[in-house]
């Protein structure tokens, strides 16, 4: 029997989405295969990797490598992103909103803040709010408007709050983080209730990610699962690309604080197994396991390859 | 495809109605289920035709072959995985990670890595995690250096690959070691001819090493025809697209299409290639997901097996029941009438993180353990598993009221909001609201304690 009888038919396409605008952008999905499987199919780009910035000071609890890699621009969004661009290579940005989960958000205020740390930057960035559905329609609403027409990847939107931050989403040309609790199920749902008016074209699914140990199996089966849906059976409602945020699950684990190495491998296996199971776009914390995972990235090739 | 019970049935004899009991079973279909599920050979069955003992040996085979290397509570049992993806029911048996020495590594170093392979143990949710097997490799350098270290590997009792190009060294080694169950490698289209009659005289497990799949399969199959099933496959892939796409199809193969020359537990060399420890440990991560079942690895290191043990486990929990405890009063640390009692739910992770926080507080204790199917605090209360109302009975069931002479609650930070509701359902008891995360217990127990000293003083 000879091999091709065992390739796969594809049955759809995952979706492209470009985050930015003309001049910085970057795409992301767009694959008719099962991750990594350029064997049985087109696989036009790999996965890409966005470093974290914190809109404050990175937390108490950061081990004291992950912190030396920055130094003294971890006190200025702009310059410790930048450095995430221009020293460690990341491909984008992933700003996180810290500020706001501390009391009363100012949101004009932090809007103005995101666009000014945007402009400065030469590559398109992801703005994550805090996950509270209330204080992230205040801020996200504002940091759309503020960023009118900077395409950013705005999120996340929760079954709770999707209306309110699509629309203005919708109005100034953002992309959106459609985030549910780790259900293949209630992805689809949020994915249906935001395409009634927002463009397919511009939603990424966050079905959870949750580090090595603590619950990354369950994270890697719903990717997997969705990923599944989408390619070998062409669900039009689960073909967006995959966002897989990470980097703070990571740190928060004990076992990765304890040792360095230990550190970067807890985070570099967890973005690796993320995208083994299809996730298009990766948060993390740390360049050093940025910089590995790229690397084992780099032994795949793009287009198609002999079964 | 998987057989059923009355796939076989029919082709007994009398379309499987004769049912004449000679098999010792009542009725054929019985005869068919108990084949089904390897407990009896289809000799019983005197009137069996002889294509269809042979159709039905097939079809009970199951579709990757089960392995063993070693011998006794060691032993490396792979194979016999039965889907693709994980969340179709779960993958069953985890690879083995084995260290490799070889004849050009000195004394020191190999003792090294033998130590490594033992001391390097850890616990996660109480399950005790290492590295399974030692794989000895003859480098071309001394031969009796080389089977010296086989003997002295072997002394480990883990299971053990003896590899070398040199098929007179490796069976060499393998006669020093027979009685072990090493697994040999590499069988190769070059040396199968020499090596089949040597095969044949003692059963150990081989490993097949060809350039891609087809040659692989065509290796897989001489060895069948010559009674030999105990086989591992290496199609020596060079990068991790390759081994994606090689180990992929060949798990598609066996399981989807009962193609049988590929039914065989992977082994990959694939992590000797990094450049180091840290590129070594990722790409062995990437080989658990991706269906190898041996995986060598050049060296071990604390901060890298670690991890990857842990990556492994989770790979292979079985995504249909979350890892749990029992749901009861758990005591930590001698606790006493005066002692407080941490509240949590029984998922392994919560409770053992629990658990360790309240260890490492040297404040002696209870852990209620509520049962709420295996989930998370949150999960949890969520779905309504862990509130105010399930609480109260749990607690009072406990007998801990009888116990304590300060009756005193500690909760989950997270579960902050069920203050109100457990005070309701347990009059007489302190409700305290503990940290967010159980790694802080120890500093908030130190603030809690001496408050309590002010107070009684
Ligand atoms: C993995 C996961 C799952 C897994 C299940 C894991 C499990 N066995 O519980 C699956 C995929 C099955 C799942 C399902 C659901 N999930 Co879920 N899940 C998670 C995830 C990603 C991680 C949970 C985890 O493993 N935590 C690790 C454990 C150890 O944490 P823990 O139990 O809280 O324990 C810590 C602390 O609480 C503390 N602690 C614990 N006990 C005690 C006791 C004391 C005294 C003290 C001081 C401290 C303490 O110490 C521990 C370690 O620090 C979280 C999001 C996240 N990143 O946290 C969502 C999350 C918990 N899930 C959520 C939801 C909503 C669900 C579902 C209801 C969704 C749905 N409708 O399907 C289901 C419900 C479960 C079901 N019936 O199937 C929500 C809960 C929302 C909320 N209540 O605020 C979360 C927070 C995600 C979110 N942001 O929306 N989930
Ligand atoms: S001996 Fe054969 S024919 Fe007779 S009952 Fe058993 S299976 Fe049927």
């Amino acid at each position: 029997m000879p091999l091709k009888d065992f390739l796969e038919a594809s049955k759809g396409a995952i979706k492209e989405v470009t985050i930015g605008k003309e001049g910085k952008s970057a795409t992301i999905g767009g694959e008719a295969v099962l991750p990594f499987h350029n064997f049985e199919g087109n696989l036009p780009r790999l996965p890409v990797m966005a470093l974290e910035v914190w809109d404050t000071t990175p937390p108490e609890t950061w081990p004291d490598h992950l912190r030396s890699h920055f130094g003294d621009v971890v006190n200025s969004p702009v310059l410790w992103a930048k450095k995430c661009l221009e020293v460690y290579k990341a491909d984008l940005i992933c700003l996180y909103l810290a500020s706001a989960a501390e009391g009363e958000p100012d949101a004009p205020a932090l809007a103005a803040k995101v666009k000014e740390i945007g402009d400065a930057l030469p590559a398109p960035m992801i703005v994550y709010g805090t996950g509270e559905k209330d204080v992230d329609t205040l801020v996200l609403r504002e940091v759309a408007r503020a960023c009118a027409g900077d395409g950013l990847l705005l999120g996340p939107v929760l079954k709770e709050n999707h209306k309110e931050i699509a629309e203005a989403a919708q109005e100034y040309g953002h992309a959106l983080i459609a985030q549910t609790p780790i259900d293949i199920n209630l992805a689809k749902e949020l994915n249906i209730k935001l395409s009634k008016f927002f463009p397919k074209e511009r939603i990424v699914i966050d079905p959870l990610s949750s580090a090595l140990g603590y619950g990354m199996d369950y994270s890697f089966s719903v990717m997997e699962r969705i990923k599944q849906v989408a390619v070998l059976f062409g669900d039009d409602m689960m073909k967006m690309p995959i966002i897989a945020n990470l980097g703070r699950e990571c740190w928060r684990a004990r076992e990765a604080k304890e040792n360095d190495q230990q550190g970067i491998l807890w985070e570099a296996i967890t973005a690796m197994t993320m995208f083994l199971a299809g996730a298009n776009l990766a948060v993390v914390g740390s360049p050093d396991s940025m910089k590995l995972v790229k690397k084992l990235l780099g032994q795949f090739s793009t287009g198609q390859i002999e079964v | 495809m998987p057989v059923k019970a009355s796939d076989i049935q029919k082709k007994l004899p009398g379309g499987g109605k004769k049912n004449c009991k000679k098999c010792g079973l009542p009725t054929c279909l019985a005869f068919a289920m108990k084949l089904l599920a390897g407990g009896v050979s289809p000799d019983k069955c005197p009137e069996i035709e002889p294509e269809v003992k042979e159709w039905v040996i097939d079809a009970i085979t199951p579709p990757i072959r089960l392995v063993t290397v070693g011998t006794g509570e060691g032993a490396l049992v792979i194979g016999e995985e039965e889907v693709i993806y994980r969340h179709e029911k779960t993958f069953f048996r985890p690879p083995g990670f084995a260290v490799l020495i070889t004849d050009k590594d000195d004394d020191q170093t190999v003792e090294a890595k033998l130590k490594k392979i033992k001391e390097l143990q850890f616990e996660w949710v109480a399950i005790k995690l290492r590295a399974d097997m030692i794989a000895v490799k003859f480098e071309g350098g001394d031969r009796d250096r080389y089977l010296s270290l086989v003997s002295r590997a072997a002394r480990e009792n883990l299971p053990m690959i003896l590899m070398s190009e040199n098929l007179e060294v490796l069976m060499a080694a393998r006669d020093l070691a027979a009685d072990q169950k090493p697994l040999l490698y590499p069988i190769t289209k070059d040396n199968i001819g020499d090596a089949l009659p040597a095969l044949k005289e003692k059963a150990v497990p081989v490993a097949v090493r060809g350039r891609g799949l087809e040659e692989v399969g065509l290796l897989t199959a001489q060895l069948k025809a010559a009674g030999i099933t105990e086989v591992v496959i290496d199609s020596s892939p060079r990068d991790m697209q390759e081994a994606i796409r090689d180990y992929t199809l060949a798990r598609r193969a066996a399981l989807t299409h009962s193609y049988r020359p590929l039914g065989y537990p992977i082994i990959s060399l694939l992590p000797l290639q990094a450049e180091d420890a840290m590129e070594e440990a990722l790409t062995a991560s990437a080989l658990v997901v991706k269906y190898a079942s041996i995986i060598v690895l050049n060296d071990l290191h604390k901060e890298t097996l670690f991890p990857l043990l842990v990556h492994r486990l989770n790979i292979y929990t079985d995504p249909r029941v979350p890892l749990a405890v029992e749901e009861k009063v758990y005591e930590i640390g001698g606790p006493t009438e005066e002692s407080p009692v941490f509240l949590t739910t029984n998922f392994a992770l919560t409770y053992f993180a629990v658990a360790n926080g309240v260890e490492s507080s040297k404040v002696p204790g209870y852990v209620g353990v509520k049962g709420a199917d295996g989930l998370c605090i949150l999960a949890a209360w969520s779905t309504g598993k862990f509130v105010g109302e399930t609480i109260g009975p749990f607690i009072k069931k406990s007998g801990l009221e009888n116990t304590l002479k300060k009756k005193r609650l500690i909760i989950p930070g997270l579960a902050a909001r069920l203050k109100g509701e457990i005070e309701d359902e347990l009059p007489g008891w302190e409700i305290i609201v503990g940290p967010k995360y159980a790694e802080e217990v120890p500093a908030f127990m130190t603030k809690l304690t001496s408050k309590w000293k002010a107070e009684t003083a």
